[in-house]
């Protein structure tokens, strides 16, 4: 059959016009993909985890799961804000993970109460991590395992430098110059000279807090502007790398001897192990002042239902199978790919993986010296926080003015969400 | 009254009016459901509490301008856009020129240098950003830029993380320059290539001396129009700065304080973790009507769209 110009370029009209429409939809994961179980399909999503395995591993926990068809997302990029935007609209998944959830999302409803998920094995949970994923008496999120950073050191280039391990903030900013050669750096705290790897993590050290437990800014002292200050000197002494191609949460500046001490997560344990064998220490950040003490941030992704799925029942039943009651995948999730604790006590007590080395150490400062972010702690108080901290480091902002002005920006956030209470 | 069936209106004698809309109307639909509809949409949440939320019912009135205004990271990053364009528009506007002029005196190869220099316009401001922060302008001893500088004894330089001195807006500057000195030097090409050689042989008779002199008086006048167009669309790029500035200086934990322009601020508020939606949307409003009356003032300033005395 002749096509004639005017009926081609007719049909390619049509055809984009279309074409336009259909590309406005986006890929939940509803479509396609699923595990293929019977019941409602279910969307899931993840994201990206680094070390290989953790995707197919996933894949395999949702495809044995029998009671609906889970169709698992591993998505890459900004993480938070895609989960945050998505929330809002009805494309969202059902199932997902979360950094938080964060206050102002829990009290927009846009995740479902999973208090009930908990009964008779709430008290097997680690404690600090479900903190913050409880407000008003209810749990958001099921913690999936235990994270925390931690300040990682090279014994050997220590020993070499005839440094101790740090034991003070002092010590850790001498150590740092003393470690500090023409190639090698002393310290890395992330491309922005540990703003925004550190955060809080300093004031504890120094025996505070961002918010106390009865929600005032936990942080309006003396001792504040005196830590912050010392950040600033491992800045002024040229002790700091900065500018590596890989990020703190990636240990490759450690492994490649660009820095002699780096501040990085559990996680890179296993590479850091792998590159380094037994020439390496794990420290949580030393204590500052008399009335301080070592600190380490502890934090847990979640798992967490969309308020707007069609099928929040199903889901929350493959939450409690997944992370309640299939606890063989919680521990193969935790140290089979990665390197994580479980966020169920029991079965971090008798994990082999943690039981020495570094390893043990980490859960021993995990359990002494962590702390995890409370919930009040919003972003907005983090940013104001982290520019104050930057600006202290790299600009020589005066540390007093600085906490002043964020001690203000926090207490009317905190007035922001008492009010809304 | 009588219908023809849609079949033979689209394919009988031509009808316009219907065509038109079979190729404007997907189009047109578009930029109502994905431009002015979000646009009124951002007005409406700039009057609401709206965190985390795009229905909100906490009516705020102007409060979320106030806060705005009063913000110093959102006047900061008003200051950075001011910074950033002192360094940008002219920089392009001459690198652009001349590149211009140069290639336009070509004999040979003129096509070839022309494609050399537009070439870096095709490229994403994404992956540019990325080579420069990776590869040329990272702060370590392998970086190309510490490299070559260590040839001659210099110590290494955290191109990104240095505010003092501030060696970010270097980095920041030559990307830019990079990808767009190219696509306006085409623009001064076109001008240059309408100007009447009658005019330069006249300027000849009457002994103006090539170079200089023939610059100022002859080629810059009649590159007005083009002068005029370039500097605009230079400032309201300037303005529209993100892709860069997030790809060289964003990390996993947030965005330092300094060289913040304006819209990597409002995502952070608004789309980022804060997800404060009615206080980014006051912002968004502030700053198109800044972007609005910078405009139509410099519009103004330069007599655009003036008749010719």
């Amino acid at each position: 059959m002749a096509i004639s110009r005017r009926t081609l370029l007719g049909t390619g009209a049509t055809g984009a016009a279309l074409g336009l429409l259909t590309a406005c939809g986006s890929n939940t994961g509803r479509d396609g993909g699923g595990s293929g179980g019977k019941g409602p399909r279910l969307a899931q999503w993840y994201h990206q985890y680094g070390e290989p395995g953790t995707e197919q591993a996933v894949k395999r926990y949702a495809a044995a799961y029998k009671k609906a068809d889970v169709s698992v997302q591993w998505r890459p990029g900004n993480y938070d804000e895609q989960t945050a935007a998505a929330l809002l609209t009805e494309s969202g998944p059902d199932v997902f993970e979360v950094n938080g959830p964060s206050l102002d999302q829990i009290r927009e409803g846009q995740v479902v109460d999973l208090t009930d998920l908990f009964d008779g094995v709430k008290d097997d949970f680690n404690p600090v991590v479900l903190a913050p994923k409880t407000y008003d008496g209810k749990i958001w999120a099921i913690p999936q395992v235990v994270d925390m950073h931690l300040l990682y050191y090279r014994k050997s280039l220590l020993d070499d430098a005839g440094v101790e391990p740090p034991q003070s903030l002092d010590e850790l900013v001498d150590a740092a110059k003393a470690l500090t050669t023409k190639d090698v750096k002393g310290l890395f705290l992330g491309n922005d000279g540990g703003a925004g790897a550190l955060g809080v993590t300093p004031l504890y050290a120094a025996g505070l807090s961002s918010v106390t437990e009865d929600g005032r800014v936990g942080f309006d002292d003396p001792a504040a502007a005196r830590t912050l200050g010392k950040l600033r000197q491992l800045y002024a002494d040229k002790s700091l790398l900065l500018g590596a191609p890989a990020d703190w949460s990636d240990p490759s500046a450690f492994v490649q001897e660009l820095t002699a001490m780096q501040w990085c997560g559990l996680w890179a344990l296993p590479a850091v192990k792998k590159e380094l064998g037994d020439d390496f220490g794990v420290l949580a950040l030393p204590a500052d002042g008399s009335g301080g003490k070592p600190s380490l941030p502890v934090g847990s992704y979640g798992a967490a239902v969309s308020a707007r799925s069609d099928h929040k029942e199903a889901a929350k039943d493959f939450l409690k199978w997944l992370w309640v009651d299939r606890t063989e995948y919680q521990e193969d999730f935790a140290l089979s790919y990665g390197f994580h604790i479980p966020a169920r006590l029991s079965l971090a007590k008798k994990a082999d993986k943690l039981k020495e080395g570094a390893a043990a150490d980490a859960v021993r400062y995990s359990t002494e010296y962590g702390y995890s972010e409370p919930l009040l702690w919003t972003p907005a108080s983090r940013t104001a926080y982290q520019d104050a901290l930057s600006r202290i480091i790299k600009s020589g902002a005066n540390p007093e003015s600085e906490v002043k002005s964020v001690v203000r920006k926090v207490r009317a956030e905190l007035d922001r969400v008492k009010k809304k209470s | 009254m009588t219908h023809t069936p849609l079949k033979s209106r689209l394919l009988g004698t031509q009808n316009r009016t219907l065509w038109f809309w079979v190729f404007v109307g997907p189009f047109a639909l578009g930029l109502v459901l994905f431009t002015y509809v979000p646009l009124a949409w951002s007005v409406y949440l700039s009057f609401f509490d709206a965190h985390n939320t795009v229905s909100p019912d906490d009516f705020v009135g102007f409060d979320n301008y106030t806060s705005m205004l009063r913000n110093d990271a959102f006047t900061d990053s008003l200051v950075t856009f001011a910074v950033f364009s002192a360094f940008i528009v002219p920089t392009t506007f001459v690198l652009s020129l001349a590149l211009a002029l140069m290639v336009n005196r070509l004999r040979r190869a003129q096509a070839f240098f022309r494609s050399v220099f537009f070439l870096p316009a095709a490229c994403s401001y994404v992956v540019a950003a990325m080579i420069w922060k990776l590869s040329i302008f990272n702060g370590v001893r392998f970086g190309l830029a510490n490299t070559v500088l260590g040839w001659f004894g210099v110590d290494q330089t955290a191109w990104l993380s240095t505010t003092d001195p501030p060696w970010y807006w270097l980095v920041i500057v030559t990307v830019r320059l990079w990808l767009q000195a190219g696509f306006y030097m085409i623009l001064f090409l076109a001008g240059l290539q309408r100007i009447s050689p009658t005019l330069y042989e006249a300027a000849a008779v009457d002994g103006a001396r090539p170079g200089w002199q023939v610059l100022r008086h002859i080629t810059l006048p009649q590159l007005r129009a083009t002068s005029v167009a370039v500097t605009l669309l230079l400032v309201i790029n300037a303005f529209q700065a993100f892709d860069e500035f997030y790809n060289l200086l964003s990390t996993s934990s947030g965005y330092p304080p300094h060289a913040r322009p304006p819209l990597v601020y409002l995502y952070y508020t608004a789309l980022g973790r804060e997800q404060n939606l009615g206080l980014g949307s006051a912002g968004a409003v502030l700053l198109a009507l800044i972007i609005a009356v910078v405009t139509i003032g410099q519009a103004r300033w330069f007599g655009l769209g003036r008749k010719e005395d």
